[in-house]
């Protein structure tokens, strides 16, 4: 098989298992007795029916992408990062201390809760990468525990030295707000804010690293092979560690999106957001590239939001979308069976050309 | 509260907790001792919590089936269940040699997906099942536990406790003292030479990871039925990477998970009761629910050291290679 053809199957691995995943969809929803077509054409209008559909679409979109940067990125690194649940709470919980306690120009008040919920979050999914490089504790357990602690330490904190009225911090100042007036008109008063165009800069940011720098190229060595790497002179202790750091930023990021631009605080919450699992999702449907990355957070905050509109109106339960796309995923991991698809569809090609 | 009561409710609760990390992590072990990395266990656990919580209301209070039976029956259907859903696994990581963590990662959404799905269907749109009437009540080993202090601290638990730690057991003779558990870690070291000599690597693999869903299975069912009794989205929300995190830390082997499940169940007793118990007049509650995940690392940094997993684990095997 040359470059370009696996190159062409990279893209279109994830398009297929896309495809078959709905398809599998429609089938399940035939099969309990609801009317696929339907079913997908509420979830279409519930995307896409107005602005402020589509407005609040891209708000559930926005926080996918930071999640799924900070999974592929650790992946693309030979990193399992589970703990980009934690992160983003860490990231949250950064963003509305700064926004709220300190005092800062408009602009440059978001861009400082922005920049030290990334060093914080950045610190906290060092802490894992530092574990693993130097004792050798699987990055794994270590990131599952952190988001624990993470919950439970911004419940803390919030508690005890964040708190506003009922159960949540203090509203962040006006001058740290992630909100546009812009985008909040165009989309008809939908939450959309900056936090996206960040989300888009830093997924742009994550391909420049990864691909046009040296550094980059190291990071991607480690993970391909750490030992080959080693040899070659790289320092891979400290590769894993600078991973864990930039992969924790990009979840910090995604958490200070949500407080300074959709909440305006944050909540004691009893469990977690999900967002980081999700972000597992949103890497794997998109092969763990950042513009992949970017199409895997709209497919499945898209599918998600929409599906909203499904149980509303039809009852068709929202969870036959995380059935679409758990298949999704298992499809892509599944490769084989997509390949088999792929070089059916090729064969008949083949014949009907002759 | 008495010293005396305060040590009682802390064994009991230790025991209580830990028990469906036993079962979950015993399956890892089989899982993962035969080269095919498990961390759909949150996944199979969902879909055990589910069924078991289904099937033991639909026999207890609607078929009428007596009240003693209807949990077992939950129980061996959430095992059978998770057997099923298993395959699902096996079949990606073992035939189609997908990538096993990603295929993990797919059934955990699955999983999840599924059982809310269900729950919405069968229960008229509610987000959670209604509230098991027959789930397990504590069984008390008579005689056993009249002891001073042991009785009610070790011998007044779940019935599912003290099977728990029966599979240990069993778990142990089977993987190390069995042809069948030689076969199994060969496979799992080093598939090429176990093939050589005329084992099946596919399906030891099969099986290995077809009883890992099982036990998870039975893992998931003591959590809805029996330490809760009703199955909604939050009643297993991460016992499954808890049982994964066990047997890391017991190296991949039964008693090495049984103690860190009963470490976990420890601590979570610890967080759980300290309002009880009094520890929440001098440590936050907070601390308290964050003591078992502190812990874990703390001792994974420190007192365990590194931990080896089995050499082919995560490695699809194809016939031929080297």
């Amino acid at each position: 098989m040359n470059n370009s053809t696996s190159r062409w199957n990279a893209f279109l691995v994830p398009v297929i298992a896309v495809v078959l995943g709905i398809l599998f969809g429609a089938v399940l929803m035939l099969l309990m007795g609801y009317d696929p077509i339907l079913g997908y054409n509420l979830i279409f209008q519930g995307i896409f029916g107005s602005e402020y559909f589509l407005g609040e679409t891209l708000r559930a979109v926005t926080p996918l992408i930071f999640a799924g940067l900070a999974v592929a990125f650790a992946f693309r690194t030979g990193l399992f990062n589970i703990g980009v649940e934690g992160q983003f709470i860490i990231g949250q919980l950064a963003a509305a201390w700064v926004g709220m306690s300190w005092d800062l120009p408009p602009g440059l008040h978001a861009l400082a809760a922005v920049m030290v919920a990334m060093i914080s979050s950045g610190l906290y999914a060092g802490f894992a990468g530092w574990l693993k490089a130097r004792l050798g504790v699987h990055e794994v357990i270590t990131t599952i525990m952190l988001n624990y602690i993470a919950l439970f330490s911004a419940n803390y904190i919030i508690r005890n030295f964040l708190k506003g009225q009922g159960e949540r911090t203090a509203d962040i100042l006006p001058s740290a707000s992630l909100t546009s007036e812009f985008l909040r008109t165009m989309f008809d008063g939908a939450r959309v804010n900056w936090g996206l165009i960040i989300a888009l800069i830093l997924a742009l940011v994550v391909w420049f690293l990864l691909w046009k720098t040296t550094r980059g190229y190291e990071l991607r060595a480690v993970g391909f092979n750490p030992h080959a790497s080693e040899y070659a002179g790289m320092n891979v202790k400290q590769n894993i560690i600078l991973s864990m750091v930039i992969s924790g930023m990009l979840a910090g990021a995604g958490g200070a999106a949500d407080t300074l631009g959709v909440y305006g605080y944050m909540n004691i919450s009893a469990g977690f957001t999900g967002i980081g699992f999700d972000g597992i999702a949103v890497a794997l449907i998109g092969t763990n590239h950042p513009f992949g990355v970017i199409l895997g957070a709209l497919l499945f905050g898209g599918l998600s939001f929409g599906a909203d509109n499904m149980q509303r109106v039809e009852g068709i339960p929202t969870e036959s979308i995380r059935i679409v796309i758990s298949m999704i995923i298992y499809f892509v991991a599944a490769s084989a069976i997509v390949q088999s698809v792929l070089g059916y569809l090729r064969r008949r090609r083949e014949v009907q050309a002759k | 509260m008495s010293m005396i009561d305060m040590l009682i409710t802390i064994f009991s609760g230790t025991l209580i907790y830990a028990t469906p990390l036993i079962f979950t992590a015993l399956g890892g072990v089989f899982s993962e001792r035969s080269g095919v990395v498990n961390i759909a266990l949150e996944g199979l656990m969902v879909i055990g919590a589910f069924t078991a919580a289904v099937v033991t209301i639909w026999t207890g209070e609607r078929m009428g089936i007596s009240p003693a039976l209807a949990p077992w029956l939950g129980v061996l259907a959430a095992m059978v269940a998770g057997m099923l859903f298993a395959l699902l696994h096996a079949f990606a990581s073992i035939d189609l040699r997908a990538d096993q963590v990603v295929s993990g990662v797919a059934l955990n959404f699955l999983a999840a997906g599924v059982a809310m799905f269900m729950v919405k269907k069968l229960f008229e749109g509610a987000g959670q099942t209604t509230t098991v009437q027959h789930a397990f009540s504590k069984f008390a080993i008579p005689g056993l536990s009249s002891i001073p202090l042991i009785g009610p601290g070790f011998f007044n638990v779940y019935a599912l406790t003290y099977l728990a730690i029966i599979l240990v057991a069993i778990s142990w003779y089977v993987l190390y003292k069995t042809p069948f558990g030689l076969r199994l870690r060969a496979v799992g070291e080093h598939p090429a030479a176990a093939d050589t000599v005329g084992v099946n690597v596919r399906r030891m693999r099969y099986m290995a990871v077809i009883i890992s869903g099982g036990l998870a299975g039975i893992g998931g069912s003591a959590l809805s039925i029996a330490i809760s009794s009703s199955f909604q989205h939050a009643t297993v929300s991460g016992h499954g990477f808890m049982a994964l995190a066990a047997m890391i830390f017991g190296k991949w082997h039964p008693s090495g998970a049984l103690g860190a499940a009963l470490f976990f169940g420890f601590a979570t007793a610890l967080g759980v009761s300290g309002q009880v118990l009094g520890l929440t007049a001098y440590v936050p509650s907070e601390l308290l629910n964050a003591l078992p995940y502190l812990l874990t690392i703390l001792a994974l940094a420190g007192v365990v050291g590194r931990a080896e997993a089995p050499a082919a684990n995560g490695k699809p095997y194809q016939k031929g290679s080297r």
